[in-house]
C-alpha cells in the first residue's frame, strides 16, 4: 500500500500553497494564482479548501468541517474523514473547540476567536466572472480598480426590481481596494466577514486561486447610498431552538407543503437546544 | 416531531459497499483481471494514459476496472495518483523521426521514403458486428515481415526543403508546465499543446470538427500520421550522458494547412501538430486541427470569433476532470444559497404585486 | 561535503514545516505579534528562526538572494542541500535574507505588477532584537493598533504607500519571528504617515 504524506499533499506542493497564502494575507482580497493539484476528490467539491487546509493543519489542530452550516452533510463527512485519515487530526463538530474550520457556503453563527482559522471552499473566485467571462479582462479590471461594471449590474437590479437581486455570493470590497467574492455564503453572513478575529482563507481549486482576509480587515458589501446593503434571512424563528438571530433552512415537512424553519448551523442549534431553548416544532411553545 | 437527518458517515460507507458489489457484477461470471483489460481494451487504456497524463498501462487498466469502465472516472483516478508521484527529472525530447512505426500514413503523398504502413487500424473494417467474437476463439496469426530499420523522415521536412511550408525551428526553451504552474493567458504554443494533449477527446473532436465545418476553417491535410514506439532518454548528471530509461508508444499527427500569405510572408503551407500517448489517432488529428486554429494570431490571420480560435475558451474548458467535477458538484447540497434565492424571489414578487395594486389604484 | 551542510534541517520535515508555517502565517496575518519558530539549526550567521523560515518556504522554485554577511559558502551549501533553492541577485529574488543594512536599499527588489502584485519579493530581515517596539502599526490584521520593533521607518512608510504593490517583510531574531506585510500602515512616534497618493507620486 502507498503511504501518503502528512495531510496528503507532498511538501513541495504545501510550500507552494503556503507561499500563496502569505501573499494573499499581504494583499487582502487579491486572488493569488496557485498551481492547484489534482486531489483525490472532484473539482467543485472543495479541492481548493482541502488544499488550503492541508497546507495549514498541524497535528495539534482540532478540525471541523461544515457544508451548508451542517457537520453531517455527506460532503462534510467525507472531507472530515479524509483529514482524520491523512493528517491524524482531532475533529469536532463544536465551533468553539475547533482551531481550523473548513466551510462551504456558511460562516458559523458563533463569533470566531483569534485562535481560529476559517477556510472557505470557493467555486468561482472571480466576482466579475458573470459580467465578463474572460480572465484576461477581469484581471485588467482589478489592476485598474475598474469596478464600474459591477455597480452597473447592481443598479440595473434596483431599477428593474427595486432591490439588488443578489442574495448569495454578494460581492464585497476589501480595505477600499479589491472587490472580492465571499464564496456562495448567503448575504446574511456578509457582515461577519469584516472585523473578524479569526484568519479567513479562501481556496478555489479548479480555478487555481487563493485569497485571504487577515483578522480585523475592513470588508464592506457593495451598495448605494439610497439602497444600503441589507443582510436578510427568513422572517421566522428556528423551529427547533427558537433562535431568531440565525440563518434558517426551510424544510417541507408534509404532503400539503407545510413548512418549518431550522438553523442551518447545526452546532449552534444543538448547543441552544442543550441549553434549554426549545422551538415550537420541537415541543416548545411559540418561538421566542 | 421533526428529527434532523443524521448518519452521513454510514450512508457513505454503505454506498461504497454497494458500489463495490455493482462493480463486480454477477459473481458467477469470471472476474476481469487487470492484464486482460490492458491487453484487450488497449485503446481505452491508451485514452486513460493520454488524458491522465501518466504512461503506465497497468495502472490505467486498474483504473478502468475500478471505475467500472467509466473512462473519465478512470482518468480522474490516474490524475489523482499522478499528483502524488515525486519528480526525478525531465526526459530529453523524444525523436519521433526515429519512431519504430506500426502505422504511418500520409494523405498528401502517394509514396514517400519510409513508405505507407497501414498498420492495425479500424479504417477499412466493415462495421459489422462480429458475432464470432461473442464466442471464445483463437485469433489466427497476422502475416508479418522483417521490421524496417532506420529513420522515417517527416513529410513536412520534404516540404520545408522547398520552402513551401513555414519553418518550425528547433526551440530548446523548457516548455511551461500547466500541472505545476497556474494557467495564465496568453498561453504560448507549447502550453496550448500540453493542454490539448491531455484534453478531453470528445471536446477536442467537437472543436476540430467545427473548424472543418467553417468555424475558422483551416483546410487541413493529414501530412502524416504515425504510431509507434520511441525510446525515452534522460540525462543523468552524474554520468554526463543520456541513458535510455524505457520506451513509449505515441501517435503523432502533422497537418499541412493552406495559408494565403500575409504582408510579411509569401504564400506557403502552415502546420498543425498533435502528439498523444498511445494509439490515439482520432485525438491526435483533432489536436492538430485545434492547434492550427489557435495559431491565428501568430500567423496574422483574422479572428473570426470561432470557438476553436479562442485560446481562453478552449484551454479553460478542455479538461474533463475540471469540467466533470464542477458540473457534478451541482448535485451537492445548495440549501443555503437556494434559501436565500427563495426569500429574494418572494420579496420581489411581493414588491411587484404591491406595485401592480398601486398602479391600478392610481 | 561538510557535516554542517547535512545537519540542521528539520528532523521531521512535514511536521516541523507545518508548525513553522503556522508561526509565519500568524505573524503575517497579525502584524506586530511575535511568534516562536523552531526546528532548524542553520550555519552562522543565520538565526534558527531565519533557518526555519527558509526551510519552510524555499525550494527549487524560489530564487533566494543572500545579502552581505549572510552570503557565505556554508549558508549557500546548507540552503542548496536542504531546499535546492537557486541563488540570485536582489532584482530576481523571491526571498532575500540578511540584516537590514545589507538588504537596503529596497529599490532593486521586485514589487509585483499591477496585474500580479503577488509577484514580489519577501525580505527576511535578521534583527538583533524584536523586543524594542519603535513603530505603531495600523491596518488589516490589527484590531486597533500594534507596536513592532522596526530597523527604520521611512522605507516601510514608502513601501506601504505602494499598495497593492510592494514588498513583504519577515523579521527574525533568535527563535522568534514577526512580519510586516505591505498592507500595514506604519506610524512612528513623531511623524505622520504619507498618504497613498503622495507615496505613489
Amino acid at each position: 500500500m502507498i503511504e501518503y504524506n502528512f495531510a496528503y499533499l507532498d511538501e513541495q506542493t504545501k510550500r507552494m500553497i503556503r507561499r500563496a497564502i502569505l501573499k494573499g494575507l499581504a494583499i487582502p482580497g487579491y486572488q493569488v494564482p496557485f498551481a492547484s493539484r489534482e486531489m483525490p476528490m472532484p473539482y467543485g467539491w472543495g479541492t481548493g479548501g482541502v488544499q488550503v487546509s492541508a497546507a495549514v493543519l498541524t497535528p495539534d489542530d482540532t478540525f471541523k468541517v461544515i457544508d451548508q452550516g451542517a457537520d453531517d452533510t455527506t460532503n462534510a463527512v467525507s472531507i472530515r474523514t479524509f483529514f482524520e485519515r491523512t493528517a491524524g487530526v482531532q475533529t469536532t463538530t463544536a465551533t468553539q473547540e475547533a482551531t481550523v474550520i473548513q466551510t462551504r457556503h456558511r460562516i458559523p453563527e458563533e463569533p470566531l476567536n483569534d485562535g481560529q482559522i476559517l477556510v472557505y471552499q470557493v467555486p468561482i473566485p472571480e466576482p466579475l466572472r458573470f459580467l465578463e467571462p474572460r480572465e484576461s479582462e477581469t484581471r485588467k479590471m482589478h489592476s485598474l480598480e475598474e469596478y464600474g461594471l459591477m455597480h452597473v449590474k447592481l443598479y440595473e437590479d434596483i431599477s428593474r426590481h427595486g432591490h439588488i437581486a443578489t442574495s448569495y455570493a454578494y460581492p464585497v470590497k476589501v480595505e477600499g481596494r479589491y472587490v472580492m467574492d465571499p464564496s456562495p455564503i448567503p448575504k446574511f453572513d456578509n457582515p461577519k466577514l469584516g472585523d473578524m478575529a479569526a484568519i479567513q482563507l479562501f481556496g478555489a481549486g479548479r480555478e487555481q486561486r487563493i485569497y485571504a482576509l487577515p483578522p480585523y480587515t475592513q470588508v464592506t458589501s457593495l451598495d448605494f447610498e439610497d439602497h444600503p446593503f441589507e443582510a436578510s434571512k427568513a422572517d421566522h424563528g428556528c423551529g427547533m431552538c427558537a433562535a431568531t438571530d440565525s440563518y434558517l433552512d426551510e424544510l417541507i415537512i408534509d404532503d400539503t407543503g407545510g413548512r418549518m424553519f431550522v438553523c442551518s448551523d447545526t452546532d449552534y442549534c444543538e448547543a441552544r437546544q442543550a441549553a434549554g431553548h426549545i422551538g415550537k416544532d420541537n415541543g416548545g411553545k411559540d418561538a421566542a | 416531531m421533526y428529527v434532523a437527518v443524521k448518519g452521513g458517515e454510514r450512508a457513505i460507507e454503505n454506498a461504497h459497499a454497494w458500489l463495490a458489489e455493482e462493480r463486480r457484477g454477477d459473481v458467477t461470471i469470471a472476474e476481469l483481471d487487470v492484464a486482460q483489460i490492458r491487453e484487450q481494451l488497449s485503446l481505452a487504456v491508451n485514452r486513460v494514459m493520454a488524458e491522465g497524463s501518466l504512461y503506465d498501462p497497468d495502472l490505467a487498466a486498474l483504473a478502468i476496472k475500478q471505475a467500472r469502465g467509466d473512462l473519465i472516472e478512470a482518468i480522474f483516478l490516474i490524475r489523482a495518483y499522478r499528483t502524488t508521484l515525486p519528480r526525478f527529472g525531465a526526459s530529453a525530447p523524444v525523436d519521433t523521426g526515429a519512431m519504430a512505426c506500426d502505422r504511418r500514413i500520409s494523405a498528401t503523398f502517394k509514396d514517400l521514403p519510409g513508405g505507407q504502413i497501414l498498420g492495425p487500424t479500424f479504417d477499412y473494417t466493415h462495421r459489422l458486428l462480429d458475432f464470432k467474437l461473442a464466442a471464445e476463439g483463437d485469433v489466427p496469426e497476422a502475416p508479418s515481415r522483417e521490421a524496417q530499420t532506420g529513420d522515417v523522415p517527416h513529410v513536412t521536412g520534404f516540404l520545408n526543403r522547398e520552402g513551401l511550408i513555414e519553418e518550425a525551428p528547433q526551440d530548446d526553451t523548457p516548455p511551461p508546465d500547466l500541472t505545476r504552474e497556474p494557467l495564465e493567458m496568453p498561453a504560448d504554443r507549447a502550453l496550448r499543446l500540453q493542454a490539448l494533449t491531455r484534453a478531453d477527446e470528445g471536446f477536442t473532436l467537437g472543436l476540430a470538427y467545427s473548424t472543418q465545418r467553417g468555424y475558422a476553417r483551416n483546410h487541413a491535410f493529414v501530412g502524416e500520421l504515425r504510431i509507434g514506439k520511441v525510446p525515452v532518454e534522460m540525462d543523468i548528471p552524474e554520468l554526463g550522458f543520456a541513458v535510455e530509461i524505457g520506451e513509449v508508444t505515441l501517435t503523432e499527427c502533422e497537418t499541412v494547412n493552406q495559408f494565403k500569405g500575409s504582408k510579411t510572408e509569401p504564400p506557403q503551407f502552415t502546420r498543425g501538430y498533435g502528439l498523444v500517448f498511445g494509439q490515439a489517432e482520432r485525438k491526435a488529428i483533432s489536436m492538430a486541427l485545434v492547434d492550427r486554429a489557435l495559431r491565428w494570431e501568430e500567423l496574422g490571420e483574422d479572428n473570426l470569433g470561432a470557438p476553436a480560435q479562442d485560446a481562453e475558451f478552449v484551454l479553460y474548458h478542455a479538461d474533463n476532470i475540471q469540467a466533470t467535477g464542477f458540473l457534478e458538484h451541482i448535485k451537492l447540497p445548495h440549501y443555503v444559497d437556494f434559501q436565500s434565492e427563495l426569500e429574494l424571489v418572494r420579496k420581489l414578487r411581493n414588491a411587484a404585486g404591491t406595485g401592480q395594486v398601486q398602479e391600478a389604484a392610481e | 561535503m561538510q557535516a554542517e551542510t547535512l545537519s540542521g534541517g528539520f528532523a521531521d520535515p512535514s511536521l516541523h514545516s507545518a508548525h513553522a508555517f503556522r508561526s509565519v502565517m500568524e505573524a503575517m496575518a497579525r502584524p506586530g505579534t511575535l511568534q516562536d519558530i523552531s526546528g532548524a539549526a542553520p550555519p552562522a550567521p543565520l538565526s534558527p528562526a531565519a533557518g526555519a523560515v527558509l526551510l519552510t518556504l524555499c525550494d527549487t522554485e524560489t530564487p533566494v538572494y543572500l545579502a552581505g554577511d549572510a552570503d557565505t559558502d556554508a549558508v549557500r551549501a546548507w540552503l542548496a542541500f536542504h531546499t535546492g533553492a537557486p541563488m540570485t541577485g536582489p532584482s530576481h529574488c523571491t526571498f532575500a535574507l540578511g540584516t537590514w543594512d545589507a538588504l537596503t536599499p529596497l529599490e532593486t527588489y521586485p514589487i509585483g505588477t499591477a496585474e500580479y502584485p503577488d509577484r514580489s519579493a519577501t525580505l527576511i530581515v535578521e534583527c538583533p532584537t524584536l523586543d524594542a517596539p519603535s513603530a505603531t502599526l495600523k491596518g488589516p490584521g490589527i484590531k486597533e493598533s500594534a507596536m513592532l520593533s522596526l530597523p527604520e521607518h521611512d522605507a516601510f512608510v514608502k513601501n506601504s504607500a505602494l499598495f497593492p504593490l510592494g514588498l513583504d517583510f519577515i523579521f527574525t531574531s533568535g527563535s522568534r519571528v514577526a512580519a510586516l506585510p505591505r498592507s500595514t500602515e506604519v506610524l512612528c512616534a513623531d511623524s505622520k504617515p504619507l498618504s497613498r497618493e503622495e507615496g505613489s507620486a
